[in-house]
């Protein structure tokens, strides 16, 4: 029987154990300090600069550069870390082609923007593996808060709320905290178990404890919490993934993007993760770039991202198509799926060529066939309700600051409307914090 | 975070930063916007006599030269003093004083080398409720043909004779500020010590002419064809500036008077070095014209990062660290023996350090057919200029010999004992051992 890449059906061990450890390596690899410095001086210090105004976090960008440059990375960090405590995470996985970068005036003038984003991971690097903790918890003011999900949102705002003297109980339905920091998003950004010692890191703050294994509907009612605390952030994330419609969509190797991801962030051993000899992923977001150039780093011979509408209107950033061509994976834009095809389990895929006209989509007839034995859906997720609290357009509806319909009940994160992104999360739970602190303490 | 409240000559501050007389601190509506970025106080545009003010060029008053990516690092500038009148400047600084009353603000003033001129003119500035007032003895450009400026500062006689009358005619603290267009600096800081002043402060600008137009033959900033020198400023400036500090706060007749320190201040690392040097506050100026006034939020946070790690609690436990440590070159010790060496893991190999070497110093660097590049140490005077001309920091190093080593380009053994030029057998004054 073929081995290898060649190997048919979903198997793990496609690749050697160095072959998958060389493919899954930090995909923006630390700077050394020279290095630092020559991409610290590039920096124009800019007045009112537009990498700030694009940053969701706000961090003053120009300044924590200009420590950089000056010889104080750590002063650097604690710059970064006052707008966004989770600044280390955001270093890796901010699409910052798509925020901070793209705001650079060198992108403008040269079309190299200043790269803000392994700045920033220098600065936060260092204070993370020089110092402990960078700030100093206020008081206890006696006031409790529960918080809803351990992910980027709920740990946002409970350190901002720990910071100001707060005590919050956070409670994560998974095994572990991070949210998609740690299950969600692809292993080559955050190598060497950074999500973990991030958040290990953030809870040095103290006045948090998180209890595991709980979830609104799982244990607790939003009621019952709103008993018990002075206030409640819900920061649950998107519990639901969005289903094919297609024929054939029950086969077995059709499966969901996000646990594939996930299964790989959890894996102690790549070696063990299978994955198709022919892969195609429907979708055309992040998820589905981690997913497609994962399955090739795992060893799928060919991968395929089908995408329903036109590359212009994918989710993903250019950079991120870039990556994925230069992986090998292959994007097949403006097809759907319409039936996945096999003698039980999955064998095969057909598509069919879309149009847009008058911003419908439509078929246009012609039909596509790939040899596919698995197929991951990234067509999104969405939100499962946790009853109570108003819902607008399938989210939580919230006010700037993260007030929810119910009083006494805050909001943020990708449960709400926004982009999903961690570094909007940060901000939701950051100013969700700021603005608890303030009905907490009126009066 | 350290505390950077600073006392000088009495004034508090709350942090060292005070921007220089200069464009940036002409009028209130820059002040407030200081104050606003959190500048620790301003000194303000220099003052001339009551009357019509003088005029300025309507052309360009700014010359630079630039470093590498068209980093600003010198300016030039021919503007003169404040063109704006006296009575508008003494209302608006009174105005901002009284609404930022922690800050500190100071009246430089330049006015005709004359009794009843100063006289004048120094109850109104009082009358503003300034914290004290600084005499531009420095502008090298304009005024300085007119009697004022640094043509008074380059007269110790003059420094001495108009600080004594500032002294007698208003009652708070008077800082002199220095030119640094004379040959010894400890000269004028001592007139004015005589005159009373109870600081001074230095550099002014260097007169300069900062490029020439090749097309034109004019000098740049050229106004109709023609330029004149200006005063140099910013980054380039700064080790001649550190340098006069130190002179006047190692010299006997000159230590202990107070110095706030200015010339290239753009960082809080540039700071922190004038003040071991002595300097009790720095000024600051062209930082602030190349990057607006919030470039003083990182010189704050980096000067309290830099005191926290090093466990100082305020500025006046670090001040004038530095200045036993700066002697005469006679006192070097000469049994200091240093060899450069380089990293080889670091090495890029360019071959600057061979060029510098063997073209211009002492062929104490050996280049391989597969470009590695190494030390001979038997050749090696440890120059440093391998170091400071290697593109990588920390690639090459100057490693100090152990005594008792050999040195292997003199044969001598490194010896532990000081010895200093004054002791060499080789100086004809040296004093024989008794």
């Amino acid at each position: 029987m073929a081995q290898g890449q060649m190997a048919p059906g979903v198997q793990a061990g496609r690749l050697s154990s160095d072959e998958l450890t060389s493919n899954f390596a930090d995909l923006h690899p630390p700077y050394a300090p020279h290095e630092a410095a020559v991409a610290a001086d590039r920096c124009y210090f800019c007045h009112d600069a537009p990498c700030v105004t694009a940053c969701p976090t706000a961090i003053d960008i120009p300044l924590f550069i200009r420590q950089i440059q000056v010889g104080q990375p750590e002063a650097a960090a604690q710059t970064i870390f006052e707008q966004n405590i989770l600044g280390g995470m955001c270093a890796r996985v901010c699409p910052t082609e798509t925020l901070c970068e793209e705001a650079c005036v060198r992108e403008a003038a040269e079309g190299k923007p200043v790269e803000i984003g392994r700045l920033q991971r220098h600065a936060t690097d260092s204070l993370m593996a020089r110092q402990g903790h960078p700030f100093t918890r206020a008081p206890e003011t006696g006031k409790r808060v529960a918080v809803v999900g351990a992910g980027p949102a709920g740990l946002a705002c409970a350190h901002r709320l720990a910071m100001k003297g707060h005590s919050v109980t956070i409670y994560e339905a998974k095994e572990k905290p991070g949210g998609l920091n740690e299950y969600g998003i692809a292993t080559y950004k955050t190598t060497d178990d950074f999500a973990q010692r991030e958040v290990d890191w953030l809870l040095g703050i103290g006045g948090i404890t998180i209890e595991h294994g709980k979830a609104l509907g799982e244990g607790l009612t939003l009621d019952s919490l709103r008993a018990d605390y002075d206030a409640v952030f819900l920061g649950m994330g998107l519990g639901a993934v969005n289903e094919l419609s297609c024929e054939g969509a029950e086969r077995e190797g059709v499966c969901d993007a996000v646990s594939f991801i996930a299964d790989l962030r959890q894996a102690s051993d790549l070696t063990k993760v299978p994955v198709g000899r022919n892969v195609v992923v429907i979708g055309g977001g992040m998820t589905a770039v981690d997913a497609a150039v994962q399955a090739r780093l795992l060893g799928a011979e060919n991968v395929t991202l089908a995408y329903r509408r036109s590359r212009k209107r994918m989710g993903a950033s250019k950079f991120e198509q870039d990556l994925a061509a230069s992986k090998g994976v292959r994007i097949i834009d403006n097809v759907m799926p319409v039936a996945i095809h096999g003698n039980g389990a999955t064998a095969e895929i057909e598509m069919e060529y879309t149009a847009e006209a008058d911003g419908k989509l439509q078929g246009t007839g012609e039909r596509l066939r790939l040899p596919a034995d698995q197929v991951f859906r990234a067509i999104g997720q969405s939100f499962v309700e946790p009853g109570g609290v108003e819902i607008d357009r399938g989210k939580i509806r919230v006010s700037e600051t993260g007030r929810t319909s119910l009083d006494g009940v805050w909001a943020g994160g990708d449960c709400t409307a926004g982009e999903d992104l961690t570094v909007v999360a940060v901000a939701e739970g950051r100013d969700a914090a700021e603005d608890i602190h303030a009905a907490l303490t009126k009066g | 975070m350290a505390d950077l409240t600073t006392e000088f000559l009495g004034i508090k501050s709350p942090n060292p930063f005070w921007l220089a007389s200069a464009p940036p601190t002409d009028k209130e509506y820059n002040v407030r916007r200081a104050f606003e970025a959190g500048w620790g106080g301003v000194v303000w545009k220099t003052l001339g006599s009551e009357g019509p003010p003088v005029v300025n060029v309507n052309g360009p008053r700014y010359g630079a030269i630039y470093g590498a990516d068209r980093r600003l690092l010198g300016l030039n500038n021919i503007e003169l003093i404040t063109d704006r009148p006296l009575e508008t400047n003494l209302e608006e600084m009174a105005r901002v004083k009284a609404d930022y009353p922690d800050r500190a603000l100071i009246a430089s003033i330049m006015v005709p080398c004359e009794e009843e001129a100063w006289k004048a003119i120094l109850p109104r500035v009082a009358e503003t409720g300034a914290d004290g007032i600084e005499l531009n003895f420095g502008c090298p450009h304009g005024m300085s043909e007119r009697g004022m400026g640094s043509a008074v500062g380059q007269v110790p006689e003059y420094i001495e004779m108009v600080t004594r009358w500032c002294k007698q005619y208003y009652d708070r603290p008077v800082i002199v500020k220095l030119t640094p267009n004379i040959t010894d600096i400890r000269k004028p800081a001592a007139a004015a010590k005589r005159g009373g002043a109870d600081a001074v402060s230095l550099i002014n600008t260097i007169n300069s002419i900062t490029s020439i137009d090749l097309d034109s033959f004019s000098p740049e900033p050229s106004i109709d064809g023609k330029g004149s020198h200006g005063g140099y400023c910013g980054p380039a400036v700064k080790p001649i500036a550190l340098s006069m500090v130190s002179e006047i706060a190692r010299h006997p007749e000159t230590h202990g008077l107070p110095i706030s320190g200015i010339g290239g201040v753009t960082t809080w690392r540039d700071a922190a070095e004038f003040m071991v040097l002595g300097a009790g506050n720095v000024q600051v100026c062209t930082a602030a014209m190349t990057y607006g006034f919030r470039i003083v939020e990182e010189m704050k946070r980096g000067l309290s990062q830099w005191m926290d790690e090093k466990g100082y609690a305020s500025v006046s436990d670090f001040v004038g660290k530095a200045i036993p440590n700066v002697t005469d070159w006679q006192y070097l010790n000469l049994n200091y023996v240093a060899k450069a060496k380089i990293d080889q893991e670091k090495c890029i190999k360019c071959g600057r350090c061979y060029a510098a070497c063997e073209d211009t110093s002492h062929q104490a660097i050996s280049m391989s057919p597969e470009r590695v590049f190494e030390v001979i140490d038997e050749e090696c005077v440890a120059c440093n200029l391998c170091v400071d001309v290697c593109p990588v920091e920390d690639c090459i190093s100057m490693v100090p010999m152990a005594a008792g080593e050999v040195d292997p380009r003199t044969g001598k053994t490194v010896e532990a004992d000081y010895a200093n030029w004054t002791m060499h057998p080789n100086n004809p004054m040296a004093r024989a051992a008794e």
